[in-house]
């Protein structure tokens, strides 16, 4: 009953979405302004009925109806309560409900500050985000109804959910991944209205911006979260496989930190503006296109879920439409958006244009990677991989570039920038940052030229940053929450680059045989394997291995990676053992068992792997804190008054 | 010419070469950087190509899998259950789901000498899930039977 209340909820959010496209993309005319204003409340209901699908699936979960096909499939009554709830997402069917309920909150979040934009262009907004709504509900209603019943087959127990996603990082990486691509529709959104609402100006740039920059930290942090997740709890102690479902959440990632730079010139310079839009486009249609490739099973990688043709196809047709339908209003309308406002190469303009260079650069080396396999069995019928090598030759020279750009930011100005200021930086500031990245490098082992050049670049990051900070902050005014978010993302960069750097190639990574007793050298450690016992978890069974470590400072501790076995699937799985440190983790895991009591065993000594994931942690907050910043609260005032809007209008046409 | 076309025409070279430059090295760094499949068939029939990164993929037969006592390699046939088989030397750890009579992927080089010296093997990440390469021949194999 339960379930049947979720699905005739969703299909009336679609009846919702539907009109509110309608009344949203066509009530412009002076004399709709009632049908205009309940555009918001269906956007409203949009998410009431979305939520009431939803919770109706965590509670099939939750009590364990196993006549739900769904919950059949990826839950067991033995799964502990957190991961029953969780296992809502655990699927496809699932997920993209969850990718619903992110996309009808991001709708409703949008509602609540309706008092900042004109009347009309926001009702395109709501109506372009319904009908995109609609087309994910009608998707999920047509092709992958998780409300589904097997009656009279229902089953005893379910199937269990995958052992690999029972685990804290499945609860938090898809909310945060989905907030982030959904998010994109945003910034997508407000381009489209922009464009038939011709008003491709700055205001428009100034809407963008604040969801922009939330839906890219999110975005960030959602994928800083599954490389960790990658690194524990695939057992192997690797944080980046290159592996297409990765790529298609770096894709967008890469899209949309090209966005930012590029709306904030459009806001500040009024310059940039048909690049700007296409860079929104192509942000959320990557976002669809990385549904595709993880929903349509076009491509081996973990992440795949099962195949279905039929949902292949509706993807594609839905991307087709949305991406086409954009780009062909993008060639009508965004031409004419020239704005000649010259710039030297020593300008914030010029820097932007770097960074969006190399940016689109390292996305069409990803999405080449990532789609040449398609491309290449489509064609002659052969199959092939894509090495990780190919990646990473061109990342290192990409982000060195990004990195040694970055490092002069701070002393930039819009427009040009005096000569002088420019060789102070690079005199005073070059020589610090080297001898920095000196220090760093002389303790590394083995050394090389690619190391040294991440180092220095980043501690150019780091230095310029800080004593930009230390500047400002001595004049007495402190710089507005924008300012410090931005610092905070670019010394988040370099963060991330430093651990990058160090753990690729400071990493130790030995597969041992070990039988109890002995010791094995790791690097300037001592790892001591004292046997294997079996211990029982709520459902399953492990062999535990209990290893005693001690550290080139003599420090002491133990890890206790595990084999476990799942009772309800019989899946084996390892759960690696990690003493995590802000300077190295020490990762073990299990192979398998061997003659009397031996075990192949995977001792990791990792140097600074967290810097990977904190970095990334303090780009996210950084775009969250820009968000906050005075400037964007202010919008209310401005906006509301009617005679405001005719002058923006009168300058836009 | 006046200034601003100039500047135009600089940024239009600048362009192209940027981009003729980066299509070029991906060309490059894709042809070098591509790892083909072959079925047991061809890799036993001499399709595939010696000492080259290619991946190979098939079931591992029952009972052939040795390992060695004192060190972690390990030796198992893959087949196609239709008279093509080959042996696959790997030294590692091997994946959770690597089972007996499951297909398989291996990455690594063909010697001449016919034994396939694998740097990798993917097994399947649960039981429903198949790798793509291996699909067809896992159709193959269950019309046979």
């Amino acid at each position: 009953m339960i379930a049947e209340i979720g699905q005739l909820s969703l299909a009336l959010a679609a009846c919702l979405a539907l009109a509110a496209g309608a009344t949203g993309m066509f009530s412009q005319a002076p004399g709709l302004r009632l049908l205009r204003q309940s555009t918001t409340s269906m956007v409203v209901g949009q998410f009431v009925f979305v939520s009431f699908a939803f919770v109706a699936l965590v509670w099939s979960f939750a009590t364990d109806d196993f006549s739900v096909a769904y919950v059949a499939n990826h839950s067991n009554s033995l799964l502990p309560l957190p991961y029953k709830i969780s296992a809502t997402w655990g699927g496809h069917e699932g997920s993209f409900l969850l990718w619903i309920l992110i996309m009808s909150g991001w709708m409703l979040a949008l509602a609540s500050r309706r008092a900042n934009y004109p009347e009309r262009f926001f009702g395109r907004v709501l109506g372009i985000m319904s009908l995109l709504n609609l087309g994910f509900i009608c998707f999920s209603l047509f092709t992958s109804n998780p409300f589904a019943r097997m009656i009279p087959m229902t089953p005893a127990d379910g199937a269990d959910l995958n052992p690999l996603l029972q685990d804290f990082g499945l609860i938090v990486h898809p909310p945060l991944l989905y907030a982030g691509y959904v998010g994109l529709a945003v910034p997508f959104a407000f381009a489209i209205a922009a464009m038939l609402e011709r008003r491709v100006d700055a205001a428009w740039a100034r809407w963008s911006r604040p969801w922009t920059n939330i839906a890219w930290a999110f975005l960030t942090v959602g994928v800083a979260l599954g490389s960790w997740w990658a690194y524990y709890e695939l057992g192997w102690g690797g944080w980046w496989f290159w592996d297409p479902v990765e790529n298609a959440s770096f894709m967008p990632w890469l899209a949309a930190t090209a966005l930012i730079h590029s709306l904030a010139v459009t806001e500040k310079r009024g310059t940039f503006k048909s690049w700007t839009l296409l860079l929104a486009i192509a942000g959320f249609s990557l976002s669809l296109i990385g549904a595709f490739i993880v929903r349509s099973g076009v491509l081996t990688s973990v992440h795949a879920f099962a195949v279905d043709p039929e949902r292949g196809k509706f993807i594609l047709l839905f991307l087709a439409f949305v991406v086409g339908g954009s780009l062909i209003l993008y060639g009508l309308r965004a031409g004419g958006q020239r704005a000649d406002v010259g710039f030297k190469i020593f300008s914030r303009e010029f820097f932007v244009l770097t960074n969006n260079v190399v940016l689109v650069v390292a996305l069409a080396v990803v999405m080449w990677g990532t789609l040449a396999p398609i491309g290449y069995e489509a064609i002659s019928g052969a199959r092939i991989s894509i090495g990780k090598p190919f990646f990473n030759m061109f990342f290192v020279p990409l982000m060195l570039v990004l990195g040694a750009a970055l490092g002069l930011v701070p002393v930039l100005n819009w427009k040009r920038t005096a000569w002088q200021n420019i060789k102070s930086a690079v005199t005073l500031l070059l020589p610090v940052a080297v001898l920095l990245a000196s220090l760093g490098f002389y303790l590394t082992e083995p050394k090389s030229a690619a190391v040294l050049a991440a180092l220095v670049v980043a501690m150019w990051v780091i230095t310029t940053h800080t004593v930009d900070i230390w500047r400002r902050s001595r004049s007495g005014r402190l710089p507005p929450l924008a300012y410090w978010g931005m610092t905070l993302a670019h010394l988040g960069f370099a963060v991330s680059v430093i651990g990058i750097a160090i753990t690729s190639t400071q990493s130790i990574e030995e597969d041992v045989r070990m039988e109890p007793q002995q010791v094995v050298q790791l690097g300037k450690a001592e790892v001591r394997f004292l046997g294997v016992r079996t211990v029982q978890g709520p459902n399953y069974q492990a062999q535990q291995g209990i290893f005693i470590v001690t550290s080139a400072s003599g420090e002491t501790f133990e890890l206790r990676p595990e084999k476990r076995r799942y009772l309800a699937g019989g899946n084996v799985m390892t759960e690696a053992g990690i003493q995590a440190g802000f300077f190295a983790d020490t990762y073990i895991s299990l192979g398998e068992p061997l003659s009397d009591d031996a075990w192949a065993v995977r001792l990791h000594y990792k140097p600074l792997v967290r810097w990977i994931w904190f970095g990334a942690l303090m780009m996210g907050f950084g775009g969250g804190l820009a968000v906050l910043d005075k400037r964007y609260r202010r919008l209310r005032t401005r906006h509301d008054k009617p005679a405001l809007n005719a002058t923006a209008k009168q300058s836009t046409a | 010419m006046n200034p601003k076309r100039k500047s135009r025409l600089y940024l239009a070279v600048f362009l192209l070469i940027a981009v003729s430059g980066t299509t070029a090295t991906l060309m490059v760094a894709l042809e070098q950087n591509i790892n083909m499949f072959y079925p047991p068939e061809e890799v036993v029939n001499g399709t595939a190509p010696l000492d080259h990164i290619i991946r190979a993929g098939g079931m591992v037969r029952d009972g052939t899998v040795q390992r060695d006592p004192d060190s972690l390699e390990v030796q198992f046939t893959i087949t196609d259950y239709n008279g093509s088989d080959f042996v696959v030397s790997y030294t590692g750890i091997l994946p959770d789901l690597f089972r007996e009579g499951q297909g398989i992927l291996v990455e690594g080089k063909l010697h001449s000498d016919g034994m396939f010296l694998a740097h990798e093997v993917l097994a399947k990440h649960d039981e429903n899930y198949m790798p793509p390469e291996l699909m067809d021949l896992a159709a193959e194999i269950q019309e046979r039977n």
